[in-house]
């Protein structure tokens, strides 16, 4: 069993280099889509959920999870599971840091009430500053919203509270 | 196993609604009025072809368990078995799309496409919320996907329903068009489908939720509901206006020409 475990942090590692092809600063692991390893000798099974059911770039995601897993010589599937769904409270504190500094707002406050929809004050992740206004719902995917900063005069996006 | 084929024609009618509606939003790409909008319609557009996915995949799955259920279909013709997300979506005819008239009537203009987006995802709300407690564990999953999704898509078009209702004389004047122009199709959503059985349902509290709401956006917007009550209906059954034959040549021409092509 202690073999066991050290094998799936092993491999737990290993999903830590696998990142985002949208937003290359975040790995699978930050973004929460993660949601269970498991392992059996060599073979892997690992399960994911997507962040949107649209998203494009969930089918690359898989491909380079079995890539990265197959480069270290396991055998891997992966499994699809939609419930629960998926959210940005399971983005790691060192992803949304990650995010700040790439230059993308990182998501505010919590999935569980829908306040996020109306009256969010999205600080600017150049200048730090509140004086922002709101582009528009959707920004260069999905999950992101587009914003201005007032202040520094900079476009921004905001990785939505979803 | 009379519920059985109930349940897979209701997911049929979920995902077709969404590819259909998705088909329609995905016009606007490279069209829209300002970059930043028609990146956003662009994005709904591929929300709803996820979720088309979802529901064809699990009706894919629950055909190809019980094919004897639901190989015969309205019209008489063969469904191509096995099943899968494709042949659904790519090798069913217009008779047997169960997808809402709303979903298939054309853009028209920025008003048109906003307004009827907000009126189907008000409904898609109400409907989806109901849907978390399906027996089946997977249309629960995804209705709890697709909430979340949803509920932004009824944001973005609310605010255009207010910026256009309360906004210049001319934009009003458009959306209130609409309103005039899609009315007839809003009936159609609580009518609840003969395949609709599933205990979780209750169409009447969704239209109550639904005028509720749509009735406070209306008046903060400043825009009137059309007194009239004629109501356009038949597309969850197959009946479908002149305009989804056109969708479907489109979307299904290339399957059809040339089977299993991929690129």
């Amino acid at each position: 069993m202690v073999n066991n475990t050290i094998a799936t942090n092993a491999i737990w590692k290993i999903l830590e280099t696998v990142k985002d092809p949208e937003v290359p600063v975040l790995s699978v692991v930050d973004l929460g889509v993660i949601r269970a390893v498991e392992l059996e000798e060599q073979q892997v099974r690992v399960t994911i959920t997507p962040t949107y059911t649209g998203c494009p770039a969930m089918d690359m995601i898989s491909m380079h999870i079995k890539m990265a897993l197959n480069a270290a010589g396991y055998q891997t599937t992966i499994q699809t599971i939609l419930s629960p769904a998926w959210t940005t409270d399971w983005m790691t504190e060192n992803g949304k840091q990650q995010l700040k500094a790439y230059g993308i707002a990182p998501p505010i406050g919590k999935s569980f009430d829908q306040t996020y929809l109306d009256n969010l004050i999205v600080p600017c992740p150049q200048c730090n500053s509140t004086h922002t206004v709101l582009v528009s719902q959707f920004g260069s995917t999905a999950c992101k919203a587009l914003y201005k900063c007032e202040e520094c005069k900079e476009p921004f996006d905001y990785f939505k509270c979803h | 196993m009379a519920t059985m084929k109930n349940e897979i024609d209701f997911l049929l009618h979920l995902a077709d609604n969404a590819l259909i509606i998705g088909h329609r939003n995905s016009e606007w790409c490279g069209h829209g009025p300002i970059l930043e909008q028609d990146i956003a319609i662009t994005n709904i557009a591929l929300d709803y072809i996820g979720q088309a996915r979802n529901f064809y995949q699990h009706a894919a799955q629950l055909i190809n368990q019980h094919p004897t259920d639901i190989t015969i279909n309205q019209t008489g013709n063969n469904m191509v078995l096995p099943a899968t997300e494709d042949s659904l979506a790519y090798l069913r005819d217009v008779r047997e799309f169960k997808n809402l008239l709303i979903t298939e009537i054309p853009n028209g203009d920025w008003a048109y496409t906003t307004l009827r987006l907000y009126l189907l995802s008000e409904f898609e709300l109400q409907l989806f919320t109901q849907l978390l407690q399906h027996t089946d564990a997977q249309v629960a999953a995804i209705a709890e996907k697709s909430i979340k999704e949803v509920s932004y898509h009824v944001k973005w078009s609310q605010d255009w329903v207010l910026r256009l209702g309360d906004g210049t004389e001319e934009s009003k004047q458009r959306m209130q068009v609409a309103i005039e122009a899609i009315w007839a199709y809003t009936g159609e959503l609580f009518i609840q489908p003969d395949y609709a059985t599933a205990a979780c349902l209750n169409y009447a509290a969704i239209q109550a939720a639904w005028n509720k709401k749509v009735s406070a956006v209306f008046e903060e917007a400043g825009l009137n509901i059309p007194s009239k009550t004629f109501v356009q209906k038949g597309g969850p059954d197959g009946m479908h206006t002149e305009h989804l034959g056109y969708i479907l040549a489109e979307m299904q021409y290339l399957q059809r020409a040339y089977p299993n092509s991929e690129w």
